[in-house]
């Protein structure tokens, strides 16, 4: 069947040979982002897995400029990269991007971020969030949706996992006023490669949230990584949309299938199916679903 | 000169710099047990299984015709799960 042998060109941005785990959400996105903005970028990136995957020394899986520096400071860096490159004339052809896990972004590195865009620096800021510190064992972050178990916050006889819901930092973010925030999920590709298209060719802070999927963390069969994204938009708990100037101007409607579709596969929900306190629980999990469809207006 | 200066001038000052796309040498295709195998009289050529890969070793040949680069592919079957007319079956032979 093969023909001609496979040729990589480091123009792609974004490389084989990686350590992601079979079936990564994330390397699915970071490709897809990758796709839109190489060659002529520079990227930032945060501490979490997509560092630890893409780079384990003395390898690279990178084909554009790559920065590493700390778990915080991926705007940080990514902002000093964009002021040096605006001194030198050459921002009008190199866009900058800042990667960082939902642990860099929404705890560790909210300071550096919320700083990026208060300042104005043209940089698109992509979080991928896998709602948890999946590379050091699935702890629980501020994006950890409310219910799931962790390792950090365990389902058992005394408590029934994360207690906390996830944080909106897309709203947050939207809430600086810049120029761009949108939502996405790498189960609906065209929407999130039309969204990093249209991001890029606004000048400005914009900030991207990328929903992805992650088999062993989330504890579903590897393979089922779209379907799992998808349900996670069509039952309103990831709610796709996008905010210009602080205001939201575009929503995709969904089918608002049953939030149990979406827990059911998943080992981190499967204490809600257990006891009599689950269904109570998967009663609340709905009551936030419903509440992310009349927010956004989702229901179509 | 010492040689704790002589090794200091050969490190690089401030980081680790290795060359792009190095991550090549590394074949993931073992980790896998399972291999995609496309039936391209059922593919329509909707492009989703290249798009969905996150090794990014699917390839588009001709018009309705995909393959997959063994070397890299880990098996996850996203493609065949994705695959919107099941065209693509998880095969263990000759892995």
């Amino acid at each position: 069947m093969a023909t001609k042998p496979f040729t990589y060109d480091i123009s792609r941005g974004f490389l084989p040979g990686h350590r992601a785990c079979a079936g990564c959400g994330q390397a699915a996105a970071v490709r897809m982002v990758m796709e839109i903005a190489a060659p002529n970028c520079v990227v930032t990136n945060a501490t979490g897995c997509l560092e630890v995957f893409s780079t384990p020394y003395p390898e690279s899986a990178w084909g554009v400029p790559w920065l590493h520096s700390l778990f915080e400071n991926s705007a940080s860096i990514a902002s000093g990269v964009e002021a040096a490159l605006r001194k030198q004339g050459r921002l009008e052809n190199t866009r900058v991007l800042a990667f960082g896990g939902d642990g860099g972004t929404v705890d560790i590195g909210f300071g550096a971020l919320s700083g990026m865009l208060e300042r104005g620096h043209d940089i698109l800021y992509v979080c991928y969030d896998n709602e948890a510190y999946m590379n050091t064992g699935v702890q629980r972050s501020g994006a950890t949706p409310y219910a799931a178990s962790t390792t950090t916050s365990p389902a058992g006889r005394a408590s029934f996992g994360e207690d906390h819901p996830k944080k909106n930092l897309p709203a947050i973010c939207a809430a600086h006023g810049i120029p761009y925030v949108a939502t996405a999920s790498m189960a609906f590709f065209a929407d999130l490669k039309r969204k990093v298209r249209k991001a890029l060719g606004i000048r400005g802070p914009k900030y991207i949230h990328v929903h992805v999927p992650c088999p062993p963390g989330w504890g579903y069969p590897e393979k089922d990584t779209v379907e799992i994204g998808k349900l996670a938009v069509e039952t309103g708990l990831f709610p796709l949309v996008e905010w210009e100037d602080g205001e939201v101007t575009r929503v995709r409607k969904i089918k608002r299938l049953p939030v149990e579709e979406y827990l059911k596969p998943q080992r981190r929900f499967r204490h809600l199916f257990r006891t009599e306190e689950g269904k109570a629980k998967l009663a609340e999990i709905q009551a936030i679903a419903d509440s992310n469809i009349e927010k956004y207006g989702l229901a179509g | 000169m010492s040689t704790s200066q002589a090794s200091n001038r050969r490190k690089p000052p401030f980081a680790v710099v290795t060359r792009p796309g190095s991550s090549l040498r590394n074949k993931t295709g073992p980790w896998g047990i399972q291999k995609p195998v496309w039936d391209w009289e059922k593919c329509t050529g909707c492009n989703t299984c290249e798009a969905i890969c996150p090794e990014g070793c699917i390839r588009h040949l001709e018009k309705k015709q995909y393959e997959a680069d063994y070397d890299y592919c880990k098996g996850c079957g996203m493609c065949a799960a994705a695959c919107p007319v099941n065209a693509i079956t998880m095969t263990t032979e000759h892995r």
